[in-house]
């Protein structure tokens, strides 16, 4: 045990910088994503038949396809295609589409679920469609989403550790470099387990800390009296 | 006799191929309190969103002070729709919106109404309908009756020409219904146009000079409460009449003013 704690201090370091750079990917590809995926929500929800049909598209493409896959088709299939990518990059694009498909349909959900009566409501008192749906409707389905839509970002924290197989040099990287040099591959692996628990440990503290403060007083999800 | 504020003539509503009325004409005049009843279905609610253009009637013509606001060059929907209020029956209150910002949203992006100015009309119209001490309420922290008023006031915070009620007291704890009834009293008494669907019989008869009845998306008799309830042409009238007046009308716990 001792050995172990030694072994993970002398480490620290890299695993530090290997961190930082998992959490720069869980930043852009959930904030990329969530860009993304409001666009297609809403687009999905009030666009005319062409715009849903490409949500739609986009949407099913991307959840129906492995995150390895895409990040692939990025990184080795894009210069094919006459774009050549850096590590970084690719990863970044790979991981906002994918995030994207799945934060788009948290937020169709909750606009959905907002319900038509709003909308009504906006325009009698002469708010355009579009004023409706930005003061009104996505201020409530925004904060309805934030529960069920926490998942994504938790769930990406990990899903970056595949930005690995193209040498991105991220968490994950870092310890296998440090299994290699060390001979110690379950100390190392241990120890970015380690790592990543707590890096999601303090994420879902901070979700926690937003849905409590986009709670809207007196009301709740089904619309009864807190 | 005075100057019609909202005229509409021969909407035909379908939805698919179930019609939901056929060539209704209706004349709202200032100052009228117009009284629309009829059984459950017969298009009473989407006639009311056909006249504020929330839903498209399929022919048929409606103007607003005299400019026909189905003719799709003379104005835009959005300008129109500010000019007639509207009440639903479930309230429809902003959720996330305090009493205040629900009365002040319409101000400031449909009016580019400054903030200040804004925020002291929406206190203004909160007076109006009694509810200045629950300015910082959320929607879920008002009773019914609660949130019901401040749906009149965020609608007559637009000035409009007409309110348009729809059965808005119908989802109300009968306790709560005087005071929903009370601020549409006022309002008639200030000269408000105004057309509205209910079942309280005891507000037709004290407040409404006209009264509608429709049925199965026709209008089947109109005239004053006296002559829909004393001398109807149609004893399916008279049934009707009494009927919701019995279950409604008398039940009505009396409110002051
Ligand atoms: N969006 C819609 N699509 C299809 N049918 C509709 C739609 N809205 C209303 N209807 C139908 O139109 C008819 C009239 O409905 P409406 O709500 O206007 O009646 P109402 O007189 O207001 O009844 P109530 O007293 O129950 O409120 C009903 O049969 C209803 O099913
Ligand atoms: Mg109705």
């Amino acid at each position: 045990m001792a050995e172990w704690f030694y072994f993970f201090y002398t480490a620290l370091p890299a695993f530090l910088n290997g961190a930082l750079v998992t959490l720069e990917l869980t930043a852009v590809g959930v904030l990329a994503g969530f860009v993304l995926g409001l666009a297609s929500a809403l687009g999905r929800v009030y666009g005319g038949r062409w715009l849903r049909w490409l949500a739609i598209g986009y949407i099913e493409l991307f959840r129906g396809t492995p995150l390895l896959v895409q990040l692939f088709l990025v990184y080795y299939g894009l210069p094919g295609l006459g774009l050549t990518l850096d590590r970084m990059p690719s990863a970044f694009i790979a991981l906002a589409l994918n995030s994207g498909a799945y934060q788009a349909e948290y937020l169709r959900g909750s606009i959905l679920a907002i319900g038509e009566g709003q909308m009504m409501a906006g325009r009698a008192i002469g708010l355009s469609r579009w004023q409706t749906i930005r003061y009104i409707i996505l201020p409530q389905a925004l904060r309805l989403a934030i529960p069920a839509w926490s998942n994504e970002p938790v769930s990406l924290l990990k899903s970056t550790a595949v930005a690995f197989l193209i040498a991105v040099p991220d968490l994950m990287t870092r310890a296998k470099a440090l299994a290699v040099q060390t001979y110690d591959p379950i100390g190392a692996y241990i120890a970015v387990a380690v790592i990543y628990l707590a890096m999601v440990y303090v994420l879902d503290a901070f979700l926690k800390l937003l849905e409590e403060r986009a709670r809207i007083p007196g009301y709740s999800v089904e619309g009864k009296k807190a | 006799m005075s100057q019609p504020v909202l005229v509409a003539q021969n909407l035909t509503k379908t939805y698919g191929n179930n019609v939901i009325f056929r060539n209704i004409s209706l004349s709202v005049n200032e100052r009228d309190t117009i009284v629309i009843v009829g059984p459950s279905g017969t298009g009473k609610s989407t006639l009311l969103r056909c006249l504020n253009l929330l839903t498209k009637a399929d022919s048929g013509k409606i103007w607003l002070d005299g400019v026909e606001i189905t003719d799709p060059t003379c104005c835009s929907e959005d300008e129109c729709r500010q000019r007639i209020g509207m009440v639903f029956q479930n309230f429809l209150l902003f959720n996330h919106l305090t009493a205040l910002d629900n009365v002040m949203i319409g101000l400031t992006k449909v009016k580019k109404m400054p903030k200040e100015q804004a925020r002291r009309k929406a206190v203004e119209e909160l007076e109006r309908v009694g509810l200045v001490d629950r300015a910082g309420h959320y929607p879920g922290q008002l009773s019914g009756g609660q949130q019901q008023r401040v749906a009149i006031a965020r609608a007559l915070a637009m000035e409009p020409r007409v309110m348009l009620f729809d059965e808005p007291t119908s989802a109300l704890d009968p306790e709560l219904i005087g005071e929903v009834l009370a601020v549409m009293k006022q309002l008639a008494r200030e000269g408000m146009t105004m057309l509205v669907v209910t079942h309280e019989m005891g507000f037709a008869r004290e407040v409404a000079n006209r009264m509608i009845f429709m049925e199965k998306g026709q209008i089947l008799e109109e005239g004053t409460p006296d002559d829909l309830f004393e001398r109807p042409k149609y004893e399916r009238t008279r049934q009707f009449l009494w009927k919701i007046a019995e279950l409604h009308g008398r039940k009505a716990p009396e409110e002051n003013g």
